[in-house]
């Protein structure tokens, strides 16, 4: 028999291999494509329960923005509450611990909320040479995260630090291992043009909603739900 | 020396602010003369100066002849009480500092960084230039802005939020309606 498998392959040579590499890529892109199907669909969920939520926290105007976004959502459907920041962030996730004590203020039942740190793709004017090297380290605390975490939702607005974790969570749909909801509000200082971030998220179809804070950007990119500003 | 509240009562402070960032082309457009000036002449007599990271280090003075007194800091865990106190506020384009001065009701003058690689911040300051809710310049023709600057003509900026955010995530995952 073996004889007979070995002469069938050595025949067919190099086409049995690219049938079946053929095959796989063909399963995975009908995968990805169902997945992207589906996530511009609301979830069908009869009583949704809580769900465990990554923050995706940034310097400049982002914290702010997400905590004020967070400050109308109701703490128990979102719950736990992972924030995460770049390691080179100092004030982000002070800001998010006040958010967080002010909750716990209202009477709101805190399970505690975590908060981490983690490494940044690249540095602002860092060469792009060292980037590659950094990056490469970048994603693989991201996917250490996310295979800790698995969160069910994921909320960004627009740092670099948010593009790994957003395009795992997206791997994770693909592979069967956690579904999740990625949202993605677009900075309110991006009124013309997309930021990196969400230009790739949007492209790439890995936000299943993606809302924008300009009218201007809803016109260019139809996909996009607009919310008016945030603060 | 005469009474405090009196000085106090009679101040009107500029407060300027960079953020975190470098931003020495303001503070060296800040510490020239003329818009030192300028801005006395416009009634305003003390201006404050966070400079953050910047290298460009002002002059203090104490104000005489026809000028403004000039004081600076570097940083400050928070910037709200100077807005608060402030009659006029001058701005880098960062969209944290923006939204904090307008959400205070202050007049504000954006000034953008020109030095910046990716210029990003003047889309906003532009925008909301346009829409009358505060004054946008450069370092170079901040002294012309202060010059022909009319507070009357800005329009309040009414607060927004993350209720139409809110609804929306919601709504997808399958929560109930508030």
């Amino acid at each position: 028999m073996e004889k007979g498998f070995d002469k069938w392959t050595s025949d067919m040579g190099p086409s049995v291999y690219i049938f079946l590499v053929g095959s796989i890529i063909g399963i995975i892109v009908m995968r990805v494509l169902y997945v992207i199907y589906r996530s511009s669909k609301p979830l069908r969920i009869v009583s949704p329960k809580p769900l465990s939520t990554l923050i995706v926290l940034g310097s400049g105007g982002h914290t702010a923005e997400m905590i004020s976004l967070l400050s109308v959502l109701q703490e128990d459907r979102f719950s736990p509450r992972f924030y995460i920041a770049a390691a080179t962030d100092n004030m982000s996730l002070q800001k998010a611990r006040v958010f967080e004590d002010s909750l716990a203020g209202k009477g709101v039942v805190v399970v505690n909320a975590q908060f981490m740190q983690i490494y940044r793709s690249r540095e602002v004017g860092q060469s792009y040479l060292t980037s590659v090297g950094t990056t490469l380290v970048a994603i693989a605390h991201a996917l250490w995260i996310m295979i800790k975490l698995r969160p069910q939702v994921l909320l960004c607005n627009g740092p670099g630090t948010c593009v790994p974790l957003c395009v795992i969570a997206f791997v994770f749909k693909v592979l069967g291992i956690r579904w999740s909801s990625t949202f993605y509000v677009e900075s309110i200082a991006r009124v013309r043009k997309l930021s990196l971030s969400g230009l790739l998220l949007y492209k790439l179809h890995m936000a299943d909603q993606f809302f924008v804070q300009w009218p201007q950007l809803r016109r260019k990119y139809p996909r996009a739900h607009y919310v008016g500003c945030l603060m | 020396m005469g009474d405090d509240s009196d000085i106090i009562k009679h101040e009107r402070i500029v407060f300027v602010t960079v953020g975190t960032t470098c931003f020495d082309a303001l503070v060296r457009a800040l510490d020239s003369p003329e818009v030192k000036r300028e801005l006395f002449k416009k009634g305003y007599t003390h201006l404050l100066i966070q400079i953050g990271r910047g290298s460009y280090i002002p002059t203090k003075t104490n104000g005489e002849d026809g000028c403004v007194a000039v004081d600076y800091f570097t940083f400050s865990s928070s910037i709200a009480e100077r807005l608060r106190s402030a009659s006029l506020v001058i701005s880098h384009a960062g969209s944290g500092s923006i939204f904090e001065t307008l959400r205070l009701g202050k007049p504000l003058i954006v000034v953008v960084n020109e030095d910046l690689m990716d210029n990003h911040q003047s889309e906003l300051a532009e925008e909301l230039a346009e829409r009358k809710h505060l004054f946008c310049a450069r370092p170079q023709t901040l002294y012309n802005t202060i010059k022909d600057m009319s507070l009357e003509t800005l329009i309040p900026y009414d607060p927004g939020d993350g209720r139409p955010v809110a609804k929306l995530i919601n709504r997808y995952l399958g929560f109930p309606e508030d």
